[in-house]
């Protein structure tokens, strides 16, 4: 034990002095790599170089605001750093002239600034009042951008692992105890108290017991997992460690999506570091406690997510969900005693250890505590990573942090959950996001993503794209799941093509209860809901697709009309030559017409017109 | 089979020897497959080649072809070192340790290994989790019985077994499966020289005086003929006639020419068969029986289970069921107690004579069959034999030392052929299926890669298999599931007569031929 | 052993601990239909035709995986249960040729039984439906995969029964297909063409392909036998119409192998019918065989061996008996040749 001790406080001493030192940081989680974030760094690294600048240049991961992204932070000791967004090749040289050189923040790129004891620079956000983070917390989050994630030194300087020594020191009981009081329930969506799944598979009787962590992110818009893997791996690491040793596995597998290959690579490169530094493997500090962790990598399916599915396809069996009972604490992997927990939730434990269940508690709502990473994406200002307290208004997130809905256009519908989950509608807005709330308005926690919808979204076309979704990933176990949904699909793609009829909507509705109530597992079971949350709050838009043969949202391409106003239109002939099927003609300087047999209503001819005299309808 | 086949889910550990269940006895090998694939039980095969099962087994021992009593004496003999018999099971149920015990000794990991080309480790993993796992079942075929030692061999697995305790208990014992649909059957009713029905010897002059008083006629009291016996007498002149029922000696004894001169010798055979087979050719009056769907009575599995076959046709043509021709011709040759109207008569004769049948009728066998010894009609029969004590009272541990094949490779003929069936054909009735004689129809005969390089042919090619008895063009499937210097084929095809390579030699106890080893020349056909 | 006691369609029913509910309610005499469910294989739960509403429950639960629990209350044919089993149905017909007419199913198809016993029409939501090319490339199983409902209990039988999983399923959602690896042939695959998934296919997607076309289900006479093969003593049922045996199919009774069977025992007895049978007697005269009368036959066998014995003694004579015949077969030969011979020349290959 006095090992870390020893190893710390020279850990600390170097991380300070590399605080203490110039630095670049470039954001180089993968949606700032996918932005042009290396890019970005090698322009730094050589510009440095060239001017042979005395300063360090290192990478962290995604600090949550995807939507500046490529981010570039710039510390000068003694000063706030400051944090850039839409850094590119072309704009790092006036960054470096500007900031490093006369040592004054180019205002215009920067998002926000990270004052410390420092005075703040004038015209720049401090981030705790900046719009983004105002009403977030930075907890499970809080090393995401800011400690280079590839360097244990930094995670154990930023009190990385003292969770662990912590509880190799505990009674295993009190762990449990701790984690119970904390309220934390499982962030995947399940929300089950993750204490009472601790006690489970603690008291169940097994001659081996595994820890699983499932990181088969699969939710369209939902990438909290991937960025707490590829910012902070080593609180997941802890996290599972902290698990096996309170349920008594010394064995743990994280099933990781094939498509992170970033998290994946960040994650062996923390084993290899951890077990080299002796945190991982046998007598871990010295305590006889032996912990190992593996990598499975799924190969893309959805199902997988699903905890018993999961488990089948570790096993190299076909990932097709298990029935339970029994659950995965009493017989999961290879039928031993399986503690399986998400991601974020394990990755909460190390914070709820190290600070206690009640610092934890204190954060969030009466049955749903402390706080939740979600991913905010769709029509908004801010699309990115948020870690909110449990119990926030749905209008506080969409309003505050994502910065209201893009190009001045009215908040229509929030979509909470993925496929599982459902829309909800301005009504709701006020709605707190806790478990209990989301679900009893038809939609659901889920593992985090929110995607807002403006006017122009059509929400039977949403309903559409989730059945899709749904339908193709659909293991084809069960017989309500891999039929009905197939046959709700075909419904909602006639009903957007304008092919519906008036028994469409009670068929959906009687094909929805039915696959809820006999599905096999939750996936088949939430299917519906999609359909159901935007039957209960977009009825009518269902009746005008079916009644009036219209897209109120002007979204569903075989329900539109495009016709030119004839007495707009000057004959320019501009028009003509937009059209990519020769639909539209006349006569230079009379009036044209469409085809509407013809068209393909692209609205490819609608901004070549420049007296708007093409109109859609 | 000491035990039954129902114990085969009971089992923790199968060691599978001189045995292809997955091809030969698929039930019992799909029962062993999915044991092993559930994890239910753990698996060694000790085989030549590399059968489907030794894919799957724990542990393989690739031993040479016929080095089955070095190979189980070496396993005694690293059990005994390790002191993992059973001792209680020993002195208790068990005579003849000591001397078994002596002869084992000489038989160590090294020299073992060097007989049977299989690794030491592998010797001493194999005997270490047969000895040690409580619910092990042996099972072997004619890979063991087919051997000029084959009763040594069978008695080597006894002793194996008896070591370890290993018999009389649920989920044990020694398990030969028997070759045939009825063989068991055969043997039962008397179809041996040397006992009638239910293994009641013909020279204990008690059993005689029973047989002629129910049968009202004396009987002989010596020791009849074992078919090589008749083929040698017959070669020599001195059986003059034959009556074969059902059997096709020419395709399937070993040394088929000598068959064919024994056949061809004598004064007088009869043949009584469903189809043409070889021997019917040989014939000088042939007899259409009928099938086992156009006749009632009953069959013998190797479980010991008597179980009913029942007529569903009317007999094909003019033929008509083999009881009833055989009684037409005692009738004819004067004997009048054989006038039985159905097969239930004949077994309630037989039962009534033969103890350990005494208590099955055709009532009782209605449904699920029944396993003898079954003495009286309260018994409910006897799924697991020797629970308390074994047919002679205590197990006698037999010393055997190792026999050498009857004829090995040697520059002349430098392979090693080895025999045995294939999955899609049941010794010769399956030819006559469209489906299963269309789906394999000609022989296949396995070779190692390596052997086909050296001659130039590859599957589907041709050789020529050369022996000192015979000669037969095959075609070749390459394949690393025999080891190099082996050819292995089956005896299936009429246009392949394997049986004329074989070798002309037995077991002198059991009259078993060595079909497992015979050297052969090997050249390509073009 | 210890009981639970739960009330299933208002009657109480005491069943053993670890019971399912559907084998509860099947004992308590309530009729619940099942497609996946197998007694022999293990339980998925996955066509969920067995759903029942348990009190208290959220869902309609599978009983075939749920176990029966003291004080459970359960309805089996409730309004809830109606409209779920009768959509499940519908889904299924609607993925389903409509060919009944001429399926070789047709009589023993549970899809057939539960639509008419539930009133189940094709139709109720239209779309597409599955349409794989016919699998008849192979000499022993047809393959119609348009028929399969997935149920997947070919391919638990393959696996727990024969130990092989050649098959499992493939693709995913609307896709999904029993399918070999890589989705070949059965003939280009591992498979042994047992049968075995055969047997337990509740629809006509597996058929014998001997079998196709000759018989109504409801015609076929079954003679319940034993195999004329190997020594394992396998037991099944000859199916036999018009005087004809015009397959095979096994018979979950039969003690050594329940339903499952080999390639043989399943598909090779047609060598009953070969027409290269022996059908009459056959003497030969002057090196050829001459089709005789039984009574020219058996005088001429009883004669030569008559004459043989008195000349040259009883042991000049010796009989091969047959390991393929029966027991009483058997027990005659040896019997005369004991008896009416006089010697115990008789043995038969007990060796090979």
């Amino acid at each position: 034990m006095s090992n870390l001790k020893e190893m710390r406080s020279g850990i600390e001493e170097q991380y300070k002095a590399k605080l203490n030192r110039p630095r670049i940081v470039v954001g180089l989680g993968t949606c700032g790599i996918a932005a042009g974030g290396r890019k970005v760094m090698k322009a730094i690294q050589d510009e440095v170089a060239n001017r042979k600048l005395d300063v360090d240049v290192d990478f962290s991961s995604c600090i949550g605001m995807c939507f500046a992204e490529p981010v570039v932070e710039i510390a000068l000791p003694g000063t706030p750093s400051v944090i850039y967004g839409g850094v590119y090749p072309d704009n790092v040289n006036k960054l470096i002239e500007g900031h490093l050189i006369n040592k004054t923040p180019v205002t215009e790129m920067a998002e926000i600034q990270i004052a410390g004891e420092a005075k703040p620079y004038d015209g720049i956000p401090v981030m705790e009042k900046s719009g983004y983070y105002a009403k977030q917390v930075r907890s499970v989050t809080s090393r995401l951008g800011r400690t280079n994630p590839e360097s244990i030194g930094d995670y154990i300087a930023t009190g990385g692992y003292a969770a662990l020594e912590k509880a190799l020191a505990m009674d295993r009981q009190d762990i449990i105890n701790e984690v119970k009081k904390s309220g934390l329930r499982g962030r995947g969506g399940g929300g089950f108290p993750t204490g009472n799944k601790w006690q489970f598979v603690h008291d169940a009787v097994g001659d081996k017991k595994y820890i699983v962590c499932n990181a088969d992110e699969g939710d369209p818009g939902a990438f909290m997992d991937r960025s707490v893997l590829e910012g902070d791996p080593h609180a997941v690491l802890e996290g599972m460690m902290i698990a096996g040793y309170t349920i008594g596995a010394n064995e743990g597998v994280i099933y990781c999506r094939a498509e992170y290959p970033l998290a994946i690579k960040r994650l062996n490169l923390a084993i290899e570091e951890a077990e080299k530094m002796g945190l991982m493997g046998d007598n871990i500090l010295g305590s006889g406690f032996n912990f190992t962790v593996r990598i499975k990598a799924g190969a893309g399916a959805f199902v997988c997510g699903e905890e018993t599915a999961l488990l089948n396809s570790i096993e190299g069996q076909r990932g097709m969900p298990r029935v339970r009972p029994p659950f995965p604490a009493h017989k999961g992997l290879w039928q031993k005693p399986t503690c399986l927990n998400n991601v974020e939730t394990f990755a909460n434990i190390p914070f709820i250890i190290r600070n206690g269940g009640e610092w934890y508690a204190a954060m969030g709502t009466e049955k749903s505590k402390g706080s939740k990473v979600f991913c905010i994406t769709g029509k908004i200002n801010h699309t990115g990573l948020c870690e909110v307290p449990m119990g926030i208004t749905l209008r506080e997130i969409v309003e505050d942090i994502a910065g209201g809905i893009k190009d001045g256009k009215k908040f229509k519908a929030v979509q909470s959950g993925g496929p599982s989950g459902g829309c909800l509608p301005t009504e709701k807005l006020d709605l707190p996001v806790d478990y209990e709330s989301l679900t009893a308005a038809g939609a659901i926690m889920g593992s985090g993503g929110l995607v807002f919808m403006d006017e122009t979204t059509c929400m039977v076309d949403v309903a559409k794209f989730f059945l899709n979704f749904t339908q193709l990933e659909s293991c084809g176990k069960c017989t309500p799941c891999r039929e009905g949904t197939k046959r709700m699909l075909e419904t909602l793609i006639r009903i957007t093509e304008g092919a519906g009829v008036p028994e469409d909507i009670p068929k959906l509705e009687r094909l929805a209860t039915n696959i809820k109530a006999s599905a096999l597992c939750a996936l088949g079971q939430t299917a519906p809901n999609p359909v159901l949350t935007t039957l209960k709050y977009f009825r009518e838009e269902y009746e005008a697709h079916i009644m009036d043969r219209k897209c109120p949202a002007g979204a569903c391409a075989a329900l539109l009309n495009y016709t030119i106003l004839a007495d707009k239109c000057v004959g320019c002939g501009v028009c003509v030559k937009a059209c990519p099927v020769q639909a539209i003609s006349g006569e230079k300087k009379t009036a044209h017409v469409i085809n509407s047999s013809t068209c393909i209503k692209c609205g490819a001819c609608v901004p070549k017109c420049k007296f708007e005299a093409i109109v859609k309808a | 089979m000491t035990n039954s086949f129902e114990d085969y889910l009971n089992t923790d550990l199968f060691f599978v020897i001189g045995s292809n269940p997955t091809e030969a006895h698929p039930m019992a090998g799909a029962k062993i497959m999915s044991s092993v694939m559930s994890g239910k039980s753990k698996l060694i095969v000790a085989d030549p080649r590399r059968i489907e099962l030794a894919e799957k087994a724990d542990i393989w021992l690739q031993l040479r072809p016929g080095t089955d009593i070095p190979l189980l004496n070496g396993l005694m003999h690293i059990i005994i070192k390790e002191g993992l018999h059973d001792q209680k099971f020993i002195e208790e149920r068990t005579e003849g340790f000591e001397a078994l015990k002596a002869t084992v000794e000489k038989y160590t990991p090294a020299r073992v290994s060097e007989m049977t080309g299989v690794p030491e480790n592998l010797l001493y993993d194999a005997a270490r989790l047969y000895a040690t796992t409580a619910k092990a079942m042996l099972c072997y075929t004619l890979g063991i019985t087919e051997h000029i030692c084959g009763v040594d061999n069978v008695m080597s697995t006894a002793n194996i077994a008896m070591l370890t305790g290993h018999l009389g208990k649920e989920g044990c014992g020694v398990n030969p499966q028997r070759g045939q649909n009825n063989v068991q059957g055969a043997c039962d009713m008397g179809a041996l020289p040397n006992v009638y029905s239910g293994y009641q010897a013909v020279v204990n002059p008690d059993i005689q005086a029973k047989f002629e008083k129910a049968w009202g006629v004396k009987l002989d009291n010596k020791l009849g003929l074992t078919i090589p016996d008749m083929m040698d007498a017959a070669v020599e002149g001195k059986l003059k006639a034959m009556f074969v029922l059902g059997e096709d000696p020419v395709l399937t004894d070993p040394d088929a020419n000598h068959i064919k001169k024994a056949l061809t010798k004598m004064d007088f055979v009869v043949a009584q068969e469903i189809f043409m087979s070889e021997t019917a050719k040989y014939a000088d009056v042939i007899l259409p029986g009928a099938s086992f769907a156009e006749k009632d009575g009953t069959f013998s599995s190797s479980e010991r289970r008597v179980q009913r076959v029942r007529k569903a046709i009317e007999p094909i043509g003019d033929s008509r069921p083999d009881w009833w021709i055989i009684c037409e011709l005692a009738k004819r040759m004067g004997y009048d107690k054989m006038n039985y109207e159905s097969p239930r008569q004949i077994w309630d004769e037989m039962a009534s004579l033969s103890p350990i049948f005494a208590g099955i009728n055709y009532d009782r066998i209605e449904h699920t069959g029944l396993q003898w010894p079954c003495p009286t009609v309260e018994h409910p029969g006897t799924p697991v034999l020797h629970t308390q004590s074994f047919s002679r009272g205590k197990g006698l541990f037999k010393a055997i030392e190792h026999t050498p094949p009857a004829e090995m490779p040697d520059e002349e003929y430098p392979y090693l052929l080895s025999t045995g069936r294939i999955l899609y054909h049941y010794n010769i009735t399956t030819r006559y299926s469209s489906a299963l004689d269309a789906h394999r129809p000609e022989e296949a005969a396995m070779i190692h890669p390596a052997d086909a390089a050296t001659l130039g042919v590859c599957t589907g090619e041709k050789v020529r298999v050369t022996s000192r008895r015979g000669s037969v063009v095959t075609k070749v499937n390459v394949t690393d599931k025999v080891m190099s210097g082996m050819i292995w084929m089956s005896f299936h095809y009429k246009e392949t007569p394997t049986n004329e390579l074989t070798v002309n030699a037995f077991d002198p106890v059991s009259k078993t031929g060595e079909y497992k080893v015979a050297a052969v020349q090997l050249e390509k056909v073009v | 052993m210890p009981t639970v006691t739960l009330t299933i369609d208002g009657q109480q029913v005491t069943v053993p601990k670890g019971t399912t509910v559907l084998e509860a309610a099947w004992k308590a005499g309530s009729f619940v239909p099942t497609f996946c469910h197998d007694p022999e294989l293990t339980k998925p739960g996955a066509c969920r035709i067995c759903v029942v509403e348990i009190k208290g429950a959220r869902n309609l639960p599978a009983s075939c995986v749920t176990a029966a629990a003291e004080g459970m209350i359960v309805e089996t044919a409730s309004p809830a249960v109606i409209d779920a089993r009768k959509t499940i149905l519908e889904l299924m017909l609607d993925n389903h040729p409509e060919d009944c007419l001429t399926c070789h199913q047709a009589g023993d198809c549970k899809l057939q039984d539960y639509a008419y016993f539930y009133n189940v029409k094709p139709g109720a939501f239209g779309g597409e439906c599955k349409n794989y090319e016919i699998e008849d490339d192979n000499l022993f199983i047809v393959r119609n995969m348009n028929k399969c409902i997935l149920c997947g209990k070919c391919l638990r039988a393959c696996e727990e029964k024969q130990g092989r999983a050649v098959i499992d399923f493939a693709y995913r959602g609307f896709r999904t297909k029993v399918a070999t690896a890589l989705d070949k042939p059965l003939a280009d695959s591992v498979c042994v063409s047992c049968g075995t998934c055969v047997s337990v296919c509740p629809t006509g997607a597996l058929t014998e392909k001997a079998m196709l076309g000759s018989a109504r289900k409801w015609e076929v006479q079954k003679v319940r036998t034993t195999c004329p093969f190997c020594g394992v003593g396998c037991n099944f049922d000859l199916n036999v119409k018009g005087g004809k045996v015009i397959g095979v199919t096994s018979n979950a009774a039969a003690p050594a192998n329940g339903r499952d069977l080999c390639v043989k025992g399943r598909f090779g007895t047609d060598y009953v019918h070969s027409p290269k049978r022996l059908t009459k007697p056959l003497i030969k005269k002057n090196g050829e065989f001459v089709e005789s009368t039984w009574d020219e036959a058996l005088d001429l066998v009883a004669s030569k061996f008559g004459e043989i014995k008195t000349k040259f003694g009883s042991d000049s004579i010796a009989a091969l008996s047959s390991a393929r015949c029966t027991n009483e077969d058997n027990y005659v030969m040896q019997k005369f040749m004991r008896a009416v011979i006089g010697t115990n020349n008789v043995d038969h290959c007990a060796r090979t």
